[in-house]
């Protein structure tokens, strides 16, 4: 493994994390992190989802748009691939996996309009990933995902039990906690050097 | 008031997608650093809104039920495409501040829970003053908070210095602001008593990782309380 590489995943993960730093998904970010069982079912969904998308994405970016010059159709052919790769996927665990299907079934459907997926996808492309790059890319960004919707859930199971004055119940609260964490992922910009 | 009238205070007031109905959360943290940004992404979103809304009522019609979200989905990417070449050819200064949200605008709730809720049961042009309606309604809420952020952030408001440079507070300008000022405009709105439906989409299972379906949800459930 090169340096590059390793830029890469301390970048996507933690740096630009995609819901502290890009805010790319907040809407599952407040809405899912109610229970922490739901987050990380959400949370491995959206890695294996995010790899996949990634890599298919780069082959199509790189042997297809690219060669064609049809760079302006990214947005239409990637947001389409996520959608139907997300049905292909969901038929194929069916069958050949129902455990792993059991278990993130109903998120898997739900991931295709995840701005984040589409997000890296865009992101990869502009940025000339090669196609090891755009996979580590999609699969490091879903970690840092992972990560903060999972410490999110765990500062939300504390907070449920704290009495707190009425106009922050609900939302505002879950939108500080959020910004604290964010100030706290700062911390990782010393890290892109 | 005539209906089309009614359409227009609908989305800026009653129903404003961002401070009542809590839709596009992405967009509205990730673009209010500066007010400027704020009305650039909101007029960028309108104008995709308005064009989606026009067609998708236009074929409302011919539209086969089962396949529509697909349908809806390639309308909306090619309008953001055109949107997006005519910012890259016209305005290079906007493109350099938004460029990577302007694709992302295909995925903002907002448009898909328009679609879904009002262009594809209603007239065309009915469909379009929703459209304006929402997207002013949206563009207004994307420039306060890019305003609130500005001012307190680098004291400044669409680039003029407003608070002396000693008075900003930098981390109002960077991402953890974003949550910050939206948190605060949530608060003063529970605290003066407008109902927002933050709380039953955050309290419930939100959008379940889904920010386009997001709209539709919401939709889903208020028709099923209402039946109730």
């Amino acid at each position: 493994m090169n340096t590059s590489l390793i830029l890469i995943i301390v970048s996507s993960a933690l740096v630009h994390n995609v819901l502290l730093n890009r805010f790319w998904g907040v809407c599952s970010f407040l809405g899912v992190s109610k229970q922490m069982k739901a987050s990380a079912s959400l949370g491995v969904a959206v890695i294996f989802v995010m790899t996949i998308a990634s890599a298919v994405a780069s082959l199509l970016n790189d042997y297809i748009l690219v060669p064609f010059h049809l760079e302006f159709m990214q947005t239409i052919v990637f947001i389409l691939v996520i959608a139907a790769l997300v049905q292909i996927v969901e038929m194929f665990l069916k069958k050949s996996s129902p455990a792993i299907y059991k278990a993130l079934g109903i998120y898997l459907p739900l991931i295709t309009t995840n701005c984040a997926v589409l997000g890296i996808a865009q992101l990869n492309a502009s940025s000339g990933y090669t196609f090891i790059e755009s996979v580590v890319a999609g699969f490091s960004s879903a970690v840092g995902y992972t990560l903060a919707i999972v410490l999110l859930a765990g500062i939300r199971s504390r907070i449920r039990e704290e009495d707190l004055p009425a106009p922050l119940r609900g939302a505002p609260i879950v939108l500080i906690s959020a910004a604290l964490m964010s100030i706290a992922f700062m911390g990782f910009s010393a890290l892109s050097f | 008031m005539n209906k089309y009238m009614e359409r227009l205070y609908n989305g800026l007031i009653k129903e404003n997608p961002t401070m009542v109905l809590m839709l596009g959360m992405c967009p509205t943290l990730a673009v209010s650093t500066a007010a400027i940004n704020g009305v650039s992404m909101g007029l960028s979103t309108m104008a995709v809104l308005v064009f989606s809304n026009l067609i998708i009522s236009i074929l409302r019609k011919r539209i086969p039920n089962e396949v529509r979200l697909p349908a809806y989905i390639v309308i909306v990417a090619s309008l953001v495409t055109v949107t997006q070449l005519i910012i890259k050819a016209y305005l290079p200064t906007v493109d350099k501040a938004l460029g990577q949200f302007i694709p992302l605008i295909v995925v903002n709730c907002i448009i898909l829970g328009r679609a879904e809720a009002y262009a594809n049961k209603n007239e065309p042009g009915l469909a379009i003053m929703d459209g304006v309606g929402m997207g002013l309604g949206f563009t207004v809420a994307l420039t306060l908070a890019g305003s609130v952020r500005e001012i307190l952030g680098s004291g400044t408001l669409f680039g003029l210095q407003i608070l002396p440079k000693s008075a900003a507070i930098a981390i109002f300008g960077q991402p953890p602001g974003a949550y910050l000022v939206i948190a605060l405009f949530i608060i003063i709105m529970n605290a003066i008593g407008i109902k927002t439906r933050q709380r039953q989409l955050v309290e419930n299972d939100g959008c379940n990782g889904n920010c386009a379906a997001c709209a539709m949800q919401c939709d889903d459930r208020k028709g099923k309380e209402e039946a109730k």
